[in-house]
């Protein structure tokens, strides 16, 4: 297909489906905690209000719970499906490490999100705030195994390699690998930044059709308060991140800065705020450069430098331009967010914020960021591996099942279509949900009510089609 | 004497597929005997009566998959691959199978799709896992721990064939379990269904116990050889006595025992399908210690799974005892 081999087809399959994937645990990991949160506040306060936000989200989270399930499986049987070289050589670690997320998190999850979604009224308030604890702890614990294989990936340790495969030689090594730390801090923020951001723009909305609103006036005002304390700590994180990567996959770091050589007698990096690489030049063009930022973001020094991508051959380059752009577009995405939280503070501070309704329409349209910036940030740690699976020392080339084009595609296309089926079924229901007016959300559920526990989605009871 | 952690793996691992089997079997079993009720009351109540268990039934798939990935990862490695097709179809038809359930409710002008996307879901992924099964048993070419064989090396009408006789299998399941959860007219029509299953899914049981040993020696010598086959003889006359209750006990109104006669079936087929192949897991040359990952995998996984699992089965089984009885049309909990 389009001069594609099915190496390609095979990395664009999983980036489709992982993609995919990643945004409704992202969603849940974020959402869990602020659901939590809100049932602790309620318990604390006895305030109605925080009990109609939790009635709101939770519906949100049914949904989002479910999507992320089923398009979860297709994950569990996509490593062993399409790259069996990786399954077969690194499953000693890899398995091990996904079927404890199941043990430890997927059953737990399943076991505490029936009473979290049904068992209002049917168990005490505490047992029901125990419940979405759990569920929200199953979030991260299933977070924490899938970025401890993931980091491992990207910096292995703790690892023998016999008969060219990897055995485990000390597991707490293998568990908390060099990069591990840093990405699932980065990881956790921006899931929480995501859901942050996605808050407000559903708080803004409210906010614009009645701002008398309490319950929009409460999201809002969590969500802009929660920006402003996670961006600057994300911010730090990230760059702690990237002084990891630069000291374990050093070429990633110069695919990211666009950096092919260090000429003779420069001094300093410059930090490229545009460029066009170009990987047959082995050069950009179009800079446009701030000088010496990028030696001061990577080395704390004025005149420090790193290596260029010309130290590594060309096999071992992963795609530049991908690279490039995928991080400028979550830095800038980040910047973005960092600005809308200031002006957030700032209309507090006059006492502005429930009145400025432009601010509230740019929040509006800007509740997906979080999410872009957060497939942006995975698509440069995941491109930027490459060519490596296992750095270093697996190649995808050699990782990948040996199927057909013909397969590939054929697999690739029934992805696309079903996805596009259940993720607009998905989107078009949750936009309906989000609709309705969060302070009207009467406490319903408990016996006799049309419910029913272990059905993620079906906490969402309403109708998403007019009654006949 | 070490303890032989390679084939306690497997029967862990051959329990967390047994249990996919029972419990997912019954649930896919509901949809496949969906086109033959009609009325959308009726089909309310056969969805409600799964709707608060099958996700979790589903979820020891993923520990099924997963803890072989951990376990026996050239076994993953191997069968993933040589299965593509059939498994890709498998989990698209379990989306659609799982969407189903959570939006059939909520939908009115669009409920015929839905119905559609549950009974369809359901069918398509109980065929691919029979012609996954058909083509397992009938081997896999391996060399240089990777599969080596074609696309469409598991079309076989042996495949096919296992897949239309899990269809069967599942259906009666379902039944099964349907008889227990209904009552009145509905019930009647699974008791109905029940004999013509019943022929159906033993009739396959003989097929598939004649076939696998006619094409393959080394399985009749398994079975046929004294004194194995006095050992192993237990399992055809228990499945032959299990039958012959189930056919009979249709008239007798048991509205339980005949789901649990069943599930007796499913494992007597397991565990004649483990009979004729230990110590293989990938046909036709490759053993459980062939394909094993290290030993530090194995014992470093078995901790969890030997304190986690007995955990799952507790509040699995508090689930279930929360939604016993009826389901009743109108009080669906949807």
């Amino acid at each position: 297909m389009l001069g594609f081999d099915a190496l390609d087809l095979a990395r664009f399959q999983f980036a489709f489906t992982v993609s995919f994937h990643i945004l409704f645990p992202a969603f849940s990991i974020g959402l869990a905690s602020y659901l939590t949160v809100l049932e602790g506040l309620r318990l604390k306060t006895g305030n109605e209000i925080y009990h109609n936000l939790y009635r709101f989200w939770v519906r949100i989270f049914a949904v989002v719970f479910g999507l992320g399930v089923v398009s979860g499986v297709v994950m569990a049987y996509e490593f062993g499906t399409n790259w069996s070289g990786f399954a077969e050589r690194a499953g000693d670690i890899t398995g091990v490490l996904l079927t404890y997320e199941v043990l430890t998190a997927f059953f737990m999850e399943a076991g505490f999100l029936g009473i979290m979604l049904f068992g209002e009224g049917r168990v005490s308030k505490k047992l029901h705030f125990t419940a979405t604890c759990l569920v929200a702890v199953g979030t991260l614990i299933s977070m924490t195994w899938i970025l401890m294989s993931n980091s491992w990936m990207q910096t292995p340790a703790g690892y023998e390699v016999i008969d060219g495969r990897f055995e485990p030689a000390n597991w707490l090594e293998i568990m908390f690998n060099p990069s591990f730390p840093y990405r699932i801090v980065h990881m956790g923020l921006a899931a929480f930044i995501s859901v942050g951001f996605f808050v407000g723009g559903v708080g803004a909305y409210h906010l614009l059709r009645n701002r008398r609103d309490p319950a929009a006036r409460k999201m809002f005002s969590m969500a802009m308060w929660a920006i402003m304390v996670a961006l600057p700590v994300q911010i730090i994180a990230g760059d702690m991140h990237g002084l990891n990567t630069l000291e374990h996959q050093p070429a990633k770091v110069a695919a990211m800065e666009g950096h092919w050589e260090n000429e003779p007698g420069q001094k300093g990096m410059p930090l490229l705020l545009f460029a066009l690489p170009s990987m047959d030049d082995g050069a950009n063009r179009l800079e446009l450069a701030v000088p010496y930022a990028s030696s001061l973001i990577l080395t704390h020094t004025l005149d420090g430098q790193i290596q260029g991508l010309k130290d590594w051959p060309r096999d071992e380059w992963p795609n530049v331009p991908l690279v490039f752009w995928s991080f400028r577009i979550m830095v800038g995405l980040g910047m973005l967010m960092l600005g809308m939280g200031i002006v957030g503070l700032f209309l507090r501070w006059k006492g502005q914020l429930y009145e400025a309704r432009w601010f509230q329409r740019i929040t509006l349209f800007t509740a997906p960021v979080g999410f872009i910036a957060l497939l942006a940030g995975w698509v440069t740690t995941e491109a930027g591996r490459q060519p490596w699976v296992v750095y270093g020392m697996l190649r995808t080339a050699d990782a990948v099942s040996s199927h057909g084009v013909a397969s590939m595609i054929t697999t690739l296309i029934g992805f696309m279509v079903v996805y596009a089926i259940i993720f607009g079924i998905g989107i078009y229901y949750m936009l309906k949900l989000l609709k309705s007016e969060p302070m009207n959300m009467v406490p319903a559920g408990g016996p006799g009510h049309e419910r029913q526990p272990k059905r993620p989605m079906s906490a969402a009871d309403n109708s998403f089609e007019e009654q006949n | 004497m070490t303890i032989d952690l390679p084939v306690i793996w497997y029967l862990l691992i051959g329990f967390a597929v047994a249990m996919y089997v029972m419990m997912d079997g019954f649930s896919l079993g509901v949809g496949i005997l969906f086109p033959f009720v009609r009325g959308d009351e009726q089909r309310d109540v056969m969805m409600n009566t799964v709707a608060p268990v099958w996700d979790g039934n589903q979820t020891w798939m993923i520990l099924g998959g997963a803890g072989l990935y951990g376990a026996f990862p050239l076994a993953y490695a191997v069968i993933l691959p040589a299965m593509y097709l059939p498994l890709i179809l498998m989990l698209l038809a379990l989306i659609f199978r799982g969407i189903a359930f959570e939006f059939r409710f909520k939908s009115n002008r669009s409920r015929k799709w839905f119905d559609l996307a549950f009974s369809g879901g359901a069918m398509v992924a109980t065929f691919s896992q029979g012609v996954v099964l058909g083509g397992i048993i009938n081997g896999l070419a391996v060399s240089e721990r990777a599969y080596q064989g074609g696309s469409f090396d598991w079309f076989s009408p042996f495949a096919l064939f296992t897949g239309l006789a899990l269809m069967a299998g599942y259906a009666l399941l379902g039944a099964g379990w349907l008889i227990m959860k209904t009552e009145g007219d509905l019930q009647k029509r699974f008791y109905q269904f029940s004999r013509p299953l019943t022929l159906l899914l033993v009739a396959s049981m003989i097929i598939i116990s004649v076939w696998t040993p006619l094409s393959n020696g080394r399985i009749a010598e398994r079975w046929f050889t004294f004194p194995n086959i006095v050992w192993f003889a237990p399992v055809p006359i228990l499945v032959a006595l299990l039958s012959w209750s189930i056919w009979h006990g249709v008239t007798h109104g048991h509205e339980r025992r005949l789901f649990f006669k069943v599930l007796g079936l499913f494992f007597l087929g397991l565990s004649g399908l483990v009979i004729s192949f230990f110590p293989l897991i990938i046909p036709p040359d490759i053993t459980l210690w062939d394909a094993s990952s290290a030993r530090a995998s194995q014992t470093f996984l078995i901790v969890g799974y030997v304190v986690l699992v007995p955990l799952v089965l507790a509040y699995t089984a508090y689930s279930y005892y929360v939604f016993r009885g009826k389901v009743r049309a109108g009080e669906g909990y949807h």
